[in-house]
């Protein structure tokens, strides 16, 4: 059984998150990865102040979606009808990509979700805990039925950056995954890692069978 | 082609054949028949998988995580393959390999290649992938320099084959070469060597490459060369035998071992790590052994059409 998330999500609800729950997730959010990410550290947080208008606008609209919201690295194939976008494949990108960004991301934005794949690293994994937010690991490679869970595509911020690469502001409807990096500390990746390296050196300690 | 070469072949009545071929790769067939590969390349996974997916699902055990992420992998195969939409959003690097008859342009081949994934790519078969390194600059059509990327083969063969592999980006990240010996791994210059770095390799990448992926391997060559050949062992049918028995035991022992290390689908825990490891070798320097593996994801998303002097193609993969 899965558990229902609505953005806004309330901290309290992030407190409630374990590794290892099975969570969908619904309410407005963007796709964003390393050209997003870059452009979200680099130009409006740590950018030179004031802004040029357009990142202004850009910082305000997107400070609205993301407190108590989620990030989801994603670089989508869409479908453009008369103007009207819909996403025809979307799956989870790796998210370690973005390691050197994601905390300042989480710290200046309020968000609660950051939604990938394959984990994230020690410095996410203290924004979570710090700023109370988790990391949903989505199903990798799964571009159709994800893209089930993206209802509608609402705008979209920096297409220049190429379709994968900009920020697509879209409504999730039961978005679903597995909570494996949590607001308590606990990262499924650094455990799992663990043991495959436990079991890696048993390997390598006995020698070739054949 | 020069004069008293094409004299040749007429005296040899090669000229008629020759004829036929640049008539093909000029007329709409042959475009349309590599576009098609391209679109069920996206949208279809190859049989093989098909079965060796299920088959992990069966074996992993009920109400596992692993068992949920592999449930939605056959789910999302088959909606996929209903609405021919791609599998994955990262419709990956297009690389075709072609095998082709004596004297057919391969400058022309080439440019039908690329017309075929601009084609896709408008059509939504593919996604926006090529991008300028040192711009920044997406090309919007999967056009670009080396991109996709074109490997031609003459051979005996009175048929053309075109394979092709859409290779993502997330899997290929992870793909590594190791230079033995290896000190760290304690990795000599033998088939043991071999084994240690590829378990190694394996989980390096543990979930970031979507598992269960299949390794292509290549032992010796150069660095680049290496790569190449590592790449075509993804070519393969998962159940074919490796025809030198020291290389097929490797690969046997090596996805056993692999298989218990426990990373699972999307390295979320699980029995299922490999479903593949397919091992080739080239003949390499006194001075370097390069053992090179290319990690492909669970998608191995690979197919392959045979086109006749006549015309005529089918699927042969």
């Amino acid at each position: 059984m899965s558990r229902d998330l609505t953005i806004p999500i309330t901290e309290e609800q992030i407190m409630e998150l374990h590794v290892g729950d099975a969570v969908a997730i619904s309410g407005i959010a963007t796709t964003g990865r390393d050209a997003a990410h870059k452009y979200l550290v680099d130009r409006l947080i740590e950018g030179k102040k004031p802004l040029p208008t357009e990142d202004q606008r850009i910082f305000d609209e997107l400070k609205q979606i993301y407190r108590g919201g989620a990030i989801y690295h994603s670089g989508p194939i869409l479908r453009n009808d008369a103007g009207k976008w819909s996403i025809v494949s979307s799956g989870p990108t790796t998210s370690i990509r973005d390691e050197i960004y994601e905390d300042k991301v989480i710290a200046a934005f309020g968000l609660r979700v950051i939604i990938g794949k394959g984990g994230m690293g020690p410095r996410t994994l203290a924004a979570c805990k710090t700023h109370r937010a988790v990391y949903v690991h989505g199903i990798g490679g799964a571009g159709v039925t994800n893209a089930r869970a993206i209802v509608e595509v609402l705008d979209v911020f920096k297409k220049e950056f190429g379709l994968p690469e900009a920020l697509w502001k879209i409504r999730l409807d039961r978005f679903p995954g597995i909570v494996t990096m949590d607001a308590h500390g606990r990262s499924l990746h650094e455990e799992l890692g663990k043991d495959f390296d436990e079991r890696l050196a048993a390997l390598l300690r006995g020698g070739s069978e054949g | 082609m020069t004069a008293t070469v094409a004299a040749m072949s007429a005296k040899h009545g090669e000229m008629n054949v020759e004829r036929n071929w640049t008539e093909i790769l000029n007329g709409p067939a042959f475009g349309e028949a590599i576009f098609d590969l391209v679109r069920r390349t996206a949208c279809e996974l190859p049989e093989d998988m098909e079965t060796a997916l299920k088959r992990a699902y069966d074996e992993e055990a009920p109400e596992s995580t692993a068992r949920v992420v592999l449930a939605t992998f056959l789910e999302n195969m088959a909606l996929a393959r209903k609405k021919q939409a791609p599998l994955c959003q990262d419709t990956g690097t297009p690389l075709f390999f072609i095998n082709h008859p004596v004297g057919l342009s391969q400058r022309a081949m080439r440019r039908l290649c690329e017309k075929a994934v601009a084609r896709a790519t408008q059509e939504l078969f593919l996604r926006h992938n090529a991008v300028d390194p040192v711009t920044g600059v997406n090309s919007g059509n999967n056009v670009g320099n080396g991109f996709p990327g074109v490997f031609f083969e003459e051979c005996d063969d009175e048929a053309i084959s075109v394979a092709l592999i859409l290779k993502g980006g997330g899997s290929e990240n992870v793909g590594r070469q190791y230079s033995l010996p290896d000190d760290a791994l304690n990795a000599g210059r033998d088939l043991e060597g071999i084994r240690r770095v590829v378990l190694d390799a394996v989980r390096r990448a543990e979930g970031k490459g979507c598992p269960p992926g299949i390794l292509g391997i290549c032992i010796g060559g150069d660095r680049g060369s290496a790569y190449l050949h590592s790449k075509h062992q993804l070519l393969r049918p998962l159940g074919d035998v490796n025809p030198d028995p020291a290389l097929a035991a490797l690969e046997e022992l090596i996805l056993r071992e692999a298989n218990t290390l426990g990373i699972g689908p999307l390295g979320l825990g699980g029995k299922a790590t490999l479903l593949g490891v397919k091992i080739g070798a080239l003949h390499r320097l006194p001075a370097c052994y390069f053992v090179t593996v290319t990690y492909m994801c669970w998608e191995n998303r690979r197919r392959a059409i045979r086109i006749e002097a006549d015309g005529s193609c089918r699927f042969i993969g």
